[in-house]
């Protein structure tokens, strides 16, 4: 099978839900525009035209409340906001009305919308167009929060959203849109709230998502090179989270780190280690290990990321360290540089 | 308006205006355990809705829905056992005074943060659009609302997008206690302004019910047919206190000419001296409807007393729609 971008199976994934629901609509401030939102959104409106594909006011929280009005009349939307941070405009309307809704008012009614938020990352992007603000949007009951690590997760997740009877949040790392992998052309659905082990190590459970499955993907040979084989978790879901695979890799390897690529207090990964340790205590060999952005504004300058983007050899003494093992010689992996973008391809402006 | 007309519109006020006042006297027993804006005296726009729209018309409200919710049709006693926070509400127990629903009669819910439901119904009316099924949809908002972005922002997107909604701003001049012109400019109208949206705009005076009517007929139905969004503002008055059974008068946040005067125009009061002067033996006619409501409330609240409550043990309720319903 060729390998193709996962900004490939996100177009797939809108035209595949679009064909299969003649209801879906599908809108956002620049999916018809000529960058159609970094390629993802291409090819819509030539095929389903613009009463179902259409370009918005730049309103945030009214869109996110025209979804909701649409799911009660029967019409599922799928939402992309091009950056994550411009949707806390929408919190209002996310929060006291899509996640409430369906409980609110006595479960009569589904509110099937899906949002697509995009994490931006490098290229001085800065305080406010890089934020993962994925626990946030986790600490609302009522919500489903999605990230694919990969293109047939993003073809699959996303058409899994879709179809799904509530608000779905799907936050897309900005890095991943040009990764590669292999999916097929059909509508395949998969299902939401499962996490998949990515590698079957005994030595350490290490639990990620997003951007950085895809970074301890790439380490995940070295690691074994340096003698350690880690259960590598991809949890795909931060709501809900799949917890019966971490805790039984938990209670199989009694170690583990949690990498999380938002701010480190009332992080995902800070509920993941409070849940193992509530759940698990007793097979938990050493503390668990945390590794989160700091608790810190993203400076813009080339200067401020360095410091604040994880390198590979600390994620990989992390691992080490919640492995109970020291890595006792030097390593040098071979280095990405510059530090701000995920490629030497990956330019500027956005 | 013909006479039928004006008795319809008088029953629909007089029944919302007795439910309220019964709300009212029953409250503090303390079995209504959620906060309550009741609508007395802000009956007439709903009602001369009501005579206008059909079922298949589709309203969403604020946290003062109760005269919406009621002139729409909704179920009293769905209403009352919500107001209980009983199981048989219409929300279940969930949602309370200001989240009522009933879908029966398209009545698509009221909700509590001021200016929320307004991009909720503009989505329900370009889900109508979409549908091609010619119903309009009727978005209730207050003076405080129009200070709220996400106004400005749906009816931007109404009037771009062509949508089939109405705004029905009840103008009752304050947000809480807050007077408007501490919100608002002193020589700005809010239908003035709305207009400037490019949305087709009126203001329907409450003291003139006839024209009101007509007018509304005119706009409801031009929405209609022409599938464009349009903006009513009606001045209206408050007769109890924002939240709650009682009057707040005492307080002073109101000018006490003010009140005599919004009082002394009370158009349920208004209408009830002009059927009283035109409507042959109006005082039996009325007296016989007055006495139906009475019964309908009555049953309503025992309705209401004798649900149970919800019991989340049996109910295992969820957030999510599809795991557990």
């Amino acid at each position: 099978m060729t390998q193709r971008t996962y900004t490939m199976a996100v177009n797939m994934a809108l035209h595949l839900a679009m064909e299969k629901d003649n209801k879906l609509v599908a809108f956002g401030l620049g999916i018809n525009d000529p960058k159609r939102i970094f390629g993802t959104t291409s090819g819509l409106v030539e095929k389903f035209g613009h009463d179902r594909v259409f370009d918005t006011p730049t309103s945030e929280n009214t869109m996110t409340g025209v979804q909701v009005g649409l799911a009660l009349a029967g019409i599922p939307s799928v939402v992309t906001h091009q950056r994550l941070d411009f949707f806390l405009l929408a919190m209002d309307q996310l929060v006291n009305s899509a996640a409430k809704w369906h409980f609110m008012f006595g479960s009569q009614q589904p509110i099937p919308i899906t949002i697509r938020l995009i994490v931006g990352k490098g290229w001085g992007q800065g305080p406010t167009h890089s934020q993962a603000l994925h626990a946030w949007f986790s600490h609302i009951p009522g919500l489903k929060v999605i990230a694919p690590s990969n293109p047939k997760d993003a073809k699959e997740m996303t058409l899994a959203a879709i179809a799904d009877p509530n608000p779905v949040l799907i936050l897309e790392h900005r890095w991943l849109h040009n990764s590669l992998g292999e999916f097929d052309d059909s509508y395949s659905p998969g299902e939401l709230g499962k996490a998949v082990s990515l590698s079957q190590g005994k030595d350490v459970t290490v639990v990620s998502s997003s951007f950085l499955t895809a970074k301890l993907l790439g380490l995940n040979s070295a690691i074994k090179d340096f003698g350690l084989n880690m259960n590598l978790i991809d949890l795909r879901s931060y709501a809900p989270i799949d917890w019966e695979t971490i805790f039984t890799s938990v209670r199989r390897t009694g170690r583990l780190a949690v990498f999380d690529y938002g701010h480190n207090t009332g992080s995902i990964a800070g509920e993941i280690i409070a849940k193992v340790t509530e759940n698990c205590f007793s097979s938990l060999k050493d503390a668990p290990i945390r590794f989160a952005v700091k608790d810190l504004p993203e400076g813009t300058s080339f200067g401020y990321t360095r410091d604040l983007y994880f390198k590979d050899e600390e994620m990989v003494h992390a691992i080490f360290k919640a492995a109970g093992k020291k890595l006792d010689r030097d390593f040098e992996l071979t280095p990405v540089t510059p530090h701000d973008v995920p490629s030497e391809d990956f330019k500027g402006p956005f | 308006m013909n006479q039928q007309q004006k008795v319809r519109l008088h029953s629909t006020m007089l029944r919302i205006r007795l439910i309220e006042e019964a709300i009212a006297m029953e409250y503090s027993k303390g079995e209504m355990r959620c906060p309550v804006h009741l609508s007395v005296g802000q009956e007439l726009l709903p009602s001369l809705v009501s005579l206008v729209v059909t079922d298949k018309d589709l309203a969403v409200s604020t946290h003062r829905s109760h005269a919406h919710y009621l002139a729409k049709g909704g179920s009293l006693e769905k209403f009352m056992a919500e107001l209980f926070g009983k199981a048989t509400g219409c929300s279940k127990g969930r949602g309370g005074s200001m989240h009522l629903i009933d879908l029966d009669v398209n009545f698509m819910g009221s909700t509590a943060i001021v200016g929320n439901s307004i991009p909720v119904g503009v989505g329900l009316g370009y889900g109508a659009k979409l549908n091609g099924d010619g119903a309009v949809v009727l978005i209730y908002l207050g003076d405080g609302a129009v200070e709220e972005g996400a106004f400005y922002e749906s009816v931007n997107f109404a009037v771009v997008r062509k949508i089939p909604a109405v705004f029905l701003c009840e103008n009752n001049n304050f947000s809480v206690y807050s007077h408007i012109t501490e919100r608002q400019p002193l020589d700005r109208r809010i239908y003035s302004m709305a207009a400037g949206l490019g949305v087709t705009s009126k203001y329907l005076d409450s003291s003139d019910p006839d024209k009101s009517l007509s007018e509304l007929q005119d706009i409801i139905e031009s929405t209609r047919s022409s599938q464009t969004p349009a903006f009513i503002e009606m001045d209206t008055f408050r007769f109890l206190e924002h939240c709650g059974p009682a009057e707040d008068d005492h307080l002073d946040y109101r000018d006490s000419r003010y009140i005599d005067d919004a009082k002394s125009k009370d158009p349920l009061a208004m209408l009830e001296l002009e059927l009283m002067s035109d409507y042959q033996d109006w005082e039996k006619t009325s007296s016989k409807i007055r006495t139906e409501i009475e019964t309908e409330i009555q049953k309503a609240f025992d309705f209401a007393r004798n649900s149970p409550y919800p019991d989340p043990s049996l109910e295992n309720p969820s957030a999510y729609a599809g795991a557990r319903i």
